[in-house]
């Protein structure tokens, strides 16, 4: 809360949060992470991901892409995590306190996501240069109308992405009518 | 201390990636498998923004294919989500267990 | 320091676009303390209004006329036992309540009270009210299964999917008043709360009035869901005590179960701000484009202090109007004392109305300018709240399959009609 602070906001287009925000939002998600896979009650494990998607929207907001964290919270944390919570009440009714956590041949899953993880962080450490931060501030006020632009289209032409956002319309009705016919009791 | 770049966003995507990768992996309950999956999406969609936001503007306007790219995958996440759950909610009718080494009515 | 606080009160704009986190700090405390004034008064308004429309009086003994009945219901709350079921999930337990006030709560983020009255116009505003306001499905759904219950159960299951499923047609129904936004020179629409409220005054019209009927027909679709959203009659099935013995929130008591109602009228409170600021205008007065003169701006800000006025005239009333026994003395020494508090509001009010008379940009003139926004902003919500209480009490509670019918098979079509609608008169008129 320093006036140099507010000096910095004040003179760039759009705020950024400063690294501190970046730590403890990143330690939040990578922390609720672990704790999705490890917890042993499934509805413990949900919240620990409700946690993770609104820290990840959080960084959406760092990454100027405000209006993919809406959507995240909308979509995500709103309605995903909803139904989860109910499959969660209607499936695991007690007996999972009880029983084993993890798989028999746990070492095997285990070495390879670590063959995985050394993958990655070789690729972080060899090809530091390839991801060269260009540091623009993109303006925060017209991210909506341009998303809209590119999947909706304006002055009569088709967006870039028409196309597709129809395709994912009729998959969502697809998935609708395959969730209600796969848990109908008589078809 | 350092400005955060975009390996700072990688690197944290990389890193929930793995997470979902063992959870998918170790877990028995196939409920947090499914969970472990959108861990898994969650961090494909943070490397897509973080590069959207790396490759800065494209003809003067602001790049945001990334961020477009991510807006699909919520939503074809959501798909995933309701189908994968009605497979479980049926299957959970026949054998009453959401255990995954349990599931092995192929088996012979 | 000082300067960082002293630099903010020129402004134009909210203290989030300003990047100044004091006076964002200063808003939000101010609206918590305002919100829970609005929950305490609601709730006595809500018995006394029951019970009047019931031919009965209601709390009458606690405060004169029962204007202390609140603060003794939050009283006895905080002292009685926390009873935790035994097996009962400890820590989601505790964390359930939580979960909601906190969703209730964080939509008062975007809701403007004024132009620049707002703790951060956020360019998503609506965007960010509806993924807030799912989140409070997440602390019902959590509620019931932590109690270990069968009744807390299945009153979670229901109120949540009732919760879910309004959500689909209140999110067209906004949609619909989004469009109305874009109907503009440019046409290009906006998410911001406080860009819409300045693009129904820009237009000259009130998004209700717009297009007519369609305006209007999507504020009762909005006002509709709102009541679903939000668990009250007739769609209260799911917290009726004839019905499943108080639902999601049986097994909690005391401080807990306050929690869970201030979380209630907190959203109550925070969809009407929604559907005023859509639809109704905002901080609009009636007529801020066709009547412009000055003369009729004095006129208008007249109308706060006229209010408490009248509010002061009707305490004082009922101070005369009391028996004259003596062990009625005190209550009618209380309610005079109520009277002049009210009776003081109104005539700082009109000072400052008189004050602010000329259009410069004195001290007294932003202040007026000020106060007339919010009194506005208040006065519509306050008409949503008492349709609230309107509606328990008249309409019977509605069977749960209806409930899920009405919300599928009538307000998903009419709302998605409506939008269709919307948009093709919109693309012809323009």
């Amino acid at each position: 809360m320093n006036p140099g602070m507010n000096a910095a906001l004040n003179s760039g287009m759009a705020p950024v949060a400063t690294p501190w925000f970046f730590y403890a939002l990143a330690g939040l998600a990578v922390l609720s992470g672990v704790l999705v896979i490890t917890l042993r009650n499934a509805v413990h494990a949900a919240l620990a991901l409700i946690v993770t998607l609104l820290s990840v929207a959080s960084l959406y907001l760092m990454l100027y892409a405000p209006f993919v964290a809406g959507v995240q919270i909308v979509v995500y944390a709103g309605g995903i995590m909803v139904l989860f919570l109910f499959v969660i009440m209607l499936v695991n009714i007690e007996r999972s306190s009880k029983e084993r956590r993890f798989n028999r041949i746990w070492p095997a899953g285990l070495a390879a996501a670590c063959a995985l993880l050394a993958l990655f962080v070789s690729a972080f450490v060899k090809g530091k240069a390839l991801f060269m931060d260009r540091g623009m501030p993109l303006p925060e006020s017209s991210n909506t109308q341009q998303i809209a632009t590119m999947l909706y289209g304006e002055a009569g032409r088709m967006g870039q992405y028409t196309f597709a956002f129809e395709i994912a319309s009729l998959l969502l009705l697809v998935a609708i009518l395959g969730a209600v016919i796969m848990t109908k009791k008589k078809i | 201390m350092v400005p955060i770049t975009t390996v700072h966003y990688l690197v944290v995507a990389a890193a929930l990636f793995v997470l979902g990768v063992i959870g998918v992996l170790i877990r028995r309950n196939v409920v947090i498998v499914l969970m472990s999956i959108e861990l898994i999406l969650n961090a494909v969609n943070l490397n897509l923004v973080a590069f959207s936001r790396m490759w800065g503007t494209i003809h003067g306007q602001a790049n945001l294919q990334g961020q477009v790219f991510a807006i699909f995958i919520i939503v074809d996440a959501a798909a995933e989500a309701a189908v994968g759950l009605g497979i479980l909610i049926a299957f959970f009718r026949n054998k009453e267990t959401v255990n995954v080494d349990e599931i092995d009515l192929l088996k012979w | 320091m000082p300067n960082f606080i002293m630099s903010y009160l020129g402004s134009t704009v909210t203290p989030g676009e300003a990047g100044n986190q004091f006076w964002a700090l200063i808003y939000v405390l101010i609206i918590f303390a305002g919100v829970s004034v609005a929950v305490i008064a609601m709730n006595w308004i809500e018995r006394k209004a029951l019970a009047h429309f019931q031919v009965r009086l209601g709390p009458m003994r606690v405060g004169p006329h029962g204007l202390l009945q609140p603060i003794a219901d939050a009283v006895k709350l905080m002292l009685k036992e926390d009873i935790i079921p035994a097996e009962a999930d400890q820590f989601v337990f505790w964390v359930a309540p939580l979960i909601g006030l906190l969703a209730a709560f964080t939509v008062y983020t975007v809701i403007p009270f004024g132009p620049s009255q707002a703790v951060s116009d956020m360019n998503i505003g609506i965007l960010f009210m509806l993924g807030v306001s799912s989140l409070g499905v997440l602390g019902v759904v959590v509620a019931g299964w932590a109690s270990n219950s069968h009744y807390p159960l299945i009153g979670a299951l229901r109120s949540s999917a009732q919760m879910v499923s309004y959500e689909v047609a209140m999110g067209l129904a906004v949609v619909s008043a989004i469009l109305m936004t874009s109907m503009n020179a440019s046409g290009t629409g906006t998410l911001s709360m406080i860009g819409i409220v300045q693009a129904q005054q820009q237009q000259g019209v009130w998004f209700i009035f717009k297009f007519f009927p369609l305006g209007l027909l999507a504020l009762v679709v909005f006002a509709i869901a709102m009541i679903a959203e939000t668990n009250r009659a007739p769609f209260d099935l799911a917290e009726a005590e004839s019905e499943l013995t108080a639902g999601y929130h049986t097994e909690y008591s005391g401080l807990r179960w306050s929690l869970f109602m201030l979380s209630e009228y907190t959203a109550m409170i925070a969809v009407s701000s929604i559907a005023v600021t859509l639809w109704l205008g905002g901080w609009l007065r009636p007529f801020p484009n066709l009547l412009h003169a000055p003369a009729w701006d004095f006129i208008f800000s007249l109308f706060p202090g006229l209010t408490f006025l009248g509010l002061a005239a009707i305490a004082f009333i009922g101070t005369a109007r009391m028996p004259s026994q003596s062990f009625f003395k005190i209550q009618r020494i209380g309610l005079a004392v109520f009277a002049a508090l009210l009776g003081f509001i109104a005539l700082l009010l009109l000072v400052i109305a008189v004050a602010g008379r000329s259009a410069d940009t004195s001290l007294a003139a932003r202040f007026n300018e000020g106060i007339g926004y919010v009194y506005w902003f208040v006065l519509k919500v306050a008409v949503f709240m008492y349709l609230f209480i309107w509606y328990r009490a008249t309409w019977p509670r509605y069977r749960f399959d209806q409930l899920m019918k009405i919300g599928w098979k009538v307000m998903l079509p009419i709302s998605l009609g409506v939008l269709m609608v919307t948009a093709i008169v919109g693309v012809i008129v323009s």
